[in-house]
């Protein structure tokens, strides 16, 4: 198997031109599938027995915990890949992915305190889950803050490389926190190898909504990778064209 | 600056400002005589045993280093029950915890300048150009740090712990808990001191990033003290920190190497 599309998509222009046309399709497929997710989730599954209509909440919440941790794996993953290949491209996803990740895990605690409001009588506890998801919020705070400190660009990009690596080492004790203590946060309901313990016709919206979260997650960070390219890359001929500005002075091509 | 430099290779720039200036011309001095980096002749750099022991004179020679972390340990310890109520049950209740977190501030608080004045002064990239891995100077460095931090807040905190009207069960688990607990804690610390070295303020930043890695320390070494005072076994929260450590002095040191040579490309 000839492994040059991979060598290619380290190319930002490439990348760029490459997703131009996927961008439209994926964003379509994600939005279609979160609107259908949300209707039959909010609308037409059936009540919890215990929770009555709060519990619908897990529509949301679910979808954007799972892609607040896995939206770390892929930061940390992109920045390992930077660090070992030296790829360009994949310091822009992993700074792309910064925000993302931090937006959803905002979102995760955001809904998990609306939906603790009701089903525990608070919004707040120091609960392991919870904390541990706060913890990973002031991890991707620290990442951005850390890749953009420093005043050249390569250098924040494997500094903060290297902070989301070691910060990896959280991850698994925050999947694992609901099993391993016994605090308020429910156990896992959805699990890969045995049957889940929630109903089908709760499940089956449920994983509309996750893969639609999953789409939108990649519809959002291909955008946003975009957009840092382009402010990386303006010196270059072919964004220069993109953007429909005459060609570059000679000074500014040599640099490119 | 530059002759200044030349005349005390190693502690000119990490001298504090508060030191009058005769205590630091008297430990260049003195450290150029005892072996340390001499700055002209580059081959000399040093191995583990000549670090550490540089190290540890220039902590030792710089007092006020050692003892401000201790200061600010047990200055706000003491303001604690100022700001909560001097109750004894409540402040019992509370002692280990509070130990605990101002041990994690102090260690933090004196991290920043772990690497910070050989930064400044070149040395750093002298470490970081010989042929030995970085990891063994960065390991001596971490050690002199908590062997100068960390361990003396150990020491210290059973008399805390008492004055915090701690229950006397708790003493011990405190003291081993703290002194395992503070060698990760610099190790960890030493990551992100290695990450920020390059950067003009770090200190808020570093406080940041290394938190968030604290917290497993935290949650054992309280636990630690939690199980004692409950009169159950510690030994499985104890294990637990000494494995946190094993894995830390394993890797910290080197990616701590790794983050100090992306900061001199910087």
């Amino acid at each position: 198997m000839s492994w040059q599309w991979f060598h290619r998509l380290g190319s930002p222009r490439w990348f760029y031109q490459k997703t131009s046309a996927w961008l439209p399709w994926l964003g379509a497929v994600s939005l279609l599938l979160l609107a259908v997710g949300c209707v039959w989730g909010l609308g037409f599954a059936p009540q919890d027995a215990k929770q009555g209509n709060s519990y619908r909440i897990i529509y949301i919440h679910v979808p954007a915990a799972f892609l607040a941790l896995a939206g770390y794996y892929i930061m940390a993953i992109c920045g390992a890949i930077g660090l070992i290949w030296k790829m360009k491209l994949s310091f822009v996803v992993m700074r792309a992915a910064a925000p993302i990740g931090a937006a959803l895990t905002f979102i995760s605690l955001f809904t998990g305190a609306v939906w603790g409001k009701p089903t525990w009588g608070t919004y707040w506890v120091w609960d392991a889950r919870i904390t541990s998801m706060l913890l990973l919020f002031f991890l991707y705070l620290g990442v951005m803050a850390l890749s953009g400190a420093f005043s050249r660009e390569q250098s924040g990009d494997k500094a903060s490389a290297l902070l989301a690596l070691v910060g990896t080492v959280n991850i698994p004790i925050i999947y694992k926190s609901v099993d391993w203590w016994f605090t308020l946060h429910q156990p896992a309901t959805l699990k890969l190898t045995e049957a889940s313990t929630i109903d089908p016709s709760m499940f089956y919206p449920l994983i509309t909504m996750i893969a639609g979260f999953y789409l939108f997650y990649a519809w959002v960070l291909t955008l946003h990778t975009r957009t840092l390219i382009l402010q990386r890359e303006w010196r270059t001929q072919w964004v220069r064209e993109l953007m429909g500005q005459p060609a570059a002075q000679s000074s500014s091509a040599a640099r490119a | 600056m530059e002759t200044e430099q030349l005349a005390t290779p190693l502690s000119a720039s990490k001298s504090s400002s508060t030191s009058n200036p005769a205590d630091t011309g008297a430990s260049g001095i003195n450290l150029s005589s005892a072996k340390s980096i001499p700055v002209a002749n580059p081959v000399h750099v040093p191995g583990f045993h000549t670090l550490f022991r540089t190290e540890l004179t220039l902590a030792v020679r710089r007092r006020s280093e050692i003892v401000n972390p201790l200061l600010f340990f047990v200055t706000v310890l003491a303001m604690m029950p100022l700001g909560i109520g001097p109750e004894p049950e409540m402040l019992a209740r509370m002692a280990a915890g509070l130990i605990w977190v101002m041990a994690l501030l102090a260690t933090l608080l004196s991290q920043e300048s772990l690497f910070r004045g050989d930064y400044e002064d070149g040395s750093l990239e002298q470490l970081a150009l010989q042929a030995q891995p970085l990891y063994f100077p960065v390991l001596a460095k971490v050690l002199v740090h908590w062997m100068v931090t960390g361990l003396p807040l150990a020491v210290l905190s059973p008399l805390l712990g008492m004055m915090l009207n701690l229950d006397a069960a708790g003493y011990w688990p405190l003291m081993v808990s703290l002194a395992l607990g503070t060698a990760s804690l610099s190790l960890i610390g030493a990551v992100g001191a290695a990450l920020t070295v390059a950067l003009r303020r770090p200190g808020l930043l570093l406080a940041l990033i290394i938190m968030p890695l604290y917290v497993p320390v935290l949650i054992f070494g309280t636990g630690t003290v939690q199980a004692a005072l409950d009169g159950y076994s510690y030994g499985p929260q104890l294990a637990i920190l000494g494995a946190i450590l094993t894995a830390a002095a394993a890797l910290a040191p080197l990616a701590a190497a790794g983050a100090i040579r992306i900061s001199l490309e910087n």
